[in-house]
């Protein structure tokens, strides 16, 4: 601009520089963080992947006494350093399931070791020299193949990496939640409509309203020693339980429940009461057929994201017992439970190498929950929004 | 509000059940070493006799007795894994609330690696010289008094050793290979050696610390990298320099990243450290309330499968995943023990 105009304003360069900068200085941000999570994500993905598949070799299994026995002696001995001790026990029950079997032998894909699996996903493995002979042969015998890894989906943990699986730790996460979000979700709803609407403006409530905004940012670790201390220790409820876990994880989400509710009361307008109480209607009328209706939307959308908080959280489950090998699924809350990011930190702790890829699909698996979980949040909170 | 009184009516019912149920499924606590053992015995003990599977947790063996020494009532847990003997305090403890006929389980051996990178040329270390090297004070040059530890490079410590920073990886303070680590490397040196001594005779009371001085050395040598010795692993991977001290299952499944050092010369094989020439090997031990047994009808088959040849024997299934088998003459002895239920002692726990 010239500098004769009378618009010139000196200092415009700079401002518009200025502006620019911060311009670049958010996107910048933004682009940091979209690869963080563009690595973690890949890492997983390229981790992850080689679990979708597990390596089966197929072998004759002699369905007999001597099988009843000793399970290690249905197969031919040459191969059975090479196929998954965890399948072969399984040999006798399946005799016991099915009698017909007994006294036959049957050409099956037998579920092989881990180190075999890891040997065929090219991977680092160890096989004596012996036993890789046999393999190579297999292979080239075509008596290897990799199939869908359906074990993962249908078995619990296991001491056998190609055995493991997460359905328990599956399981566990829904009783645990349903547990979570049947106590915390009412007490939870129900205290903020008595804030929002019933208790009166004082110091009294601010107070509290501090505390809940607090207490909603606390480590979670202090949950699980607070649930110790009050379900095991007062209240007796087992230990490592769905029950415990779950009522743990309830006094967790609550604050965060509390305040999501209490956010989307507020912001039904104050004319929609006052029309109520024009019609003649009581207080208790008004809350229960029109604001908490009209704030539904919003108190829903809290109370997914604190389910999907919950979802995630491993520290305070840790002090309860629910970080523990347990391979079968519990049928009830009140048996030994355990959840998926706990099932995980278990993995990732473990010496075999197989458990590598199990870890990262299984954060596949919980990531993909939690993002149908905040979606479907999403889309609640856009489908019944209303805009006043 | 149908939700609330579904939720009373689960409450309800939840104390039903609590107040009903006989517990027959054993459950465990401990050591974090022994919990991978512990946790394929259970799974191998439901899959061959249908009972349900133990549930092993986690605990570390400071943790797991505690939990285990609370109560003698079927709340508290049957079993508790451990990665090293019993204290007489814990004992103690487990007397005064009612747990009195305790017996103890050797399963085998654990040894620690002082490993690196499997691209450097092998290392050779003795005892003294990895004492020097963690240590938070160690004797001075004229071996007279105590200073804080001035060793930065290993050949600081001996002209033999290599011209290489001292990078150590290792557990933090609640692992129970760290207390291990501390007993056999420092513990063990340092009760002999009289300028600690002296240090603890000046003042027995101040100076408490001193008569077996274990304290590992803060200002950044020793790196506490968690409790995931598969962190450690991969740190050495990264980081060529340092050394880790992690468990010896470990070592075995990342063969292809690190090697272990030699201790003393000896290096740390299967059967070095089940002969006792390595070392820095430890025994780890479970231990089982015996009162429960009664109610918990699958107790005693639990612990004769562990205690079996299939289990903890020579070609053992632990031995696959990284269990030091005992020698067999003692495999049989403990056996024997742990079958006749014999009663920890204040007197048993005393020697080591």
């Amino acid at each position: 601009m010239d500098k004769n105009n009378i618009f010139y304003d000196p200092s415009l360069k700079r401002r518009h520089l200025k502006s620019k900068l911060f311009k670049y200085f958010t996107l910048f941000s933004l682009v940091v963080s979209l690869v963080f999570l563009a690595i973690f994500l890949l890492d997983m993905v390229l981790k992850g992947s080689s679990a979708v598949q597990q390596t089966y070799i197929q072998v004759e299994v002699s369905y007999n006494q001597e099988s009843i026995d000793s399970y290690r002696d249905a197969v031919a001995k040459k191969y059975l350093n090479l196929l998954s001790r965890a399948a072969l026990r399984e040999i006798p029950n399946q005799i016991q399931k099915n009698p017909s079997l007994m006294g036959t032998k049957q050409v099956l894909w037998m579920l092989a070791d881990d180190q075999v699996d890891m040997y065929m996903k090219e991977y680092y493995y160890k096989i004596d020299e012996k036993d890789m002979k046999t393999l190579e042969e297999l292979v080239k015998n075509g008596m290897v193949d990799k199939k869908f890894n359906t074990i993962f989906f249908t078995h619990g943990d296991s001491k056998s990496p190609e055995y493991s699986g997460i359905l328990s730790a599956f399981i566990g996460t829904i009783l645990t939640l349903a547990v979570t979000m049947l106590v915390a979700f009412p007490i939870g709803v129900a205290t903020a409509v008595y804030l929002e609407e019933f208790s009166k403006q004082n110091w009294w409530s601010e107070f509290l309203e501090i505390n809940i905004n607090n207490l909603a940012a606390i480590p979670s670790i202090l949950f699980g020693l607070l649930g110790l201390a009050i379900y095991i220790n007062v209240l007796g409820l087992p230990r490592s339980s769905a029950l415990v876990g779950g009522l743990t994880l309830a006094l967790m989400t609550l604050p965060i429940i509390v305040v999501s509710s209490r956010a989307a009361l507020r912001s039904v307008p104050a004319s929609i009461r006052q029309a109520g109480y024009a019609l003649g209607l009581t207080k208790v009328q008004v809350v229960k057929d029109h604001v908490i209706p009209l704030a539904f939307p919003g108190i829903m959308t809290g109370n997914i994201i604190g389910l999907a908080h919950a979802m995630g959280e491993t520290a305070p489950l840790i002090i309860v017992g629910m970080i523990a090998f347990i391979p079968d699924s519990p049928t009830s809350v009140m048996e030994a439970a355990t959840v998926m990011p706990a099932q995980l930190f278990t993995w990732a702790g473990m010496p075999e190498r197989a458990y590598i890829e199990r870890t990262a699909a299984g954060i596949l698996v919980l990531l993909s929950l939690l993002i149908s979980l905040n979606s479907l949040a999403v889309y609640l909170r856009k489908k019944f929004e209303v805009k006043w | 509000m149908t939700l609330s009184k579904i939720t009373i009516a689960l409450l309800a019912a939840s104390a039903l059940t609590l107040s009903l149920s006989a517990r027959d499924q054993i459950k465990m606590v401990g050591s974090s070493t022994v919990y991978p053992f512990a946790s394929s015995v259970s799974e191998e003990f439901s899959a061959t006799t249908k009972n349900p599977t133990p549930v092993v947790e986690s605990t570390g063996t400071g943790g797991g007795m505690k939990l285990f020494c609370a109560s003698s009532d079927m709340s508290s847990p049957d079993i508790t894994n451990a990665s090293r003997r019993m204290k007489a305090e814990e004992l103690k403890l487990c007397e005064t609330n009612g747990v009195t006929d305790i017996t103890e389980a050797i399963i085998g051996f654990d040894g620690i690696a002082f490993a690196q990178s499997k691209a450097n040329t092998p290392f050779n270390v003795t005892k003294k010289q990895l004492f020097l090297a963690v240590a938070a004070e160690v004797p001075s040059a004229d071996g007279k008094t105590l200073v804080a530890n001035p060793y930065k490079k290993w050949s600081d410590i001996d002209a033999s050793l290599p011209n290489r920073e001292i990078t150590i990886y290792g557990p933090p303070k609640s692992s129970g290979t760290r207390d291990a680590f501390e007993d056999m490397i420092l513990k063990a040196q340092t009760e002999k050696m009289d300028v600690y001594t002296k240090v603890y005779e000046a003042d027995k009371v101040k100076n408490k610390g001193y008569k077996e001085y274990g304290t590992i050395r803060t200002d950044g040598v020793y790196v506490e990298a968690g409790e995931n010795d598969n962190l450690i692993v991969a740190k050495l991977d990264k980081n060529r320099a340092a050394f880790g001290v992690f468990g010896y299952s470990f070592l075995e499944e990342n063969a292809d990243k690190v090697q272990g050092s030699n201790v003393d010369g000896i290096a740390p094989t299967p059967d070095n450290i089940s002969s006792g020439k390595y070392p820095v090997s430890r025994s780890l031990f479970f231990y089982v309330k015996n009162a429960h047994a009664a109610e918990i009808k699958s107790l005693n088959d639990y612990v004769t499968l562990f205690m079996s040849e299939k289990m903890i024997g020579k070609k053992g299934i632990l031995g696959e995943i990284g269990l030091i088998p005992l020698p067999e003459k003692e495999r049989t002895a403990i056996r024997e023990s742990v079958f006749k239920k014999e009663k920890v002692t204040a007197e048993m726990l005393s020697h080591k």
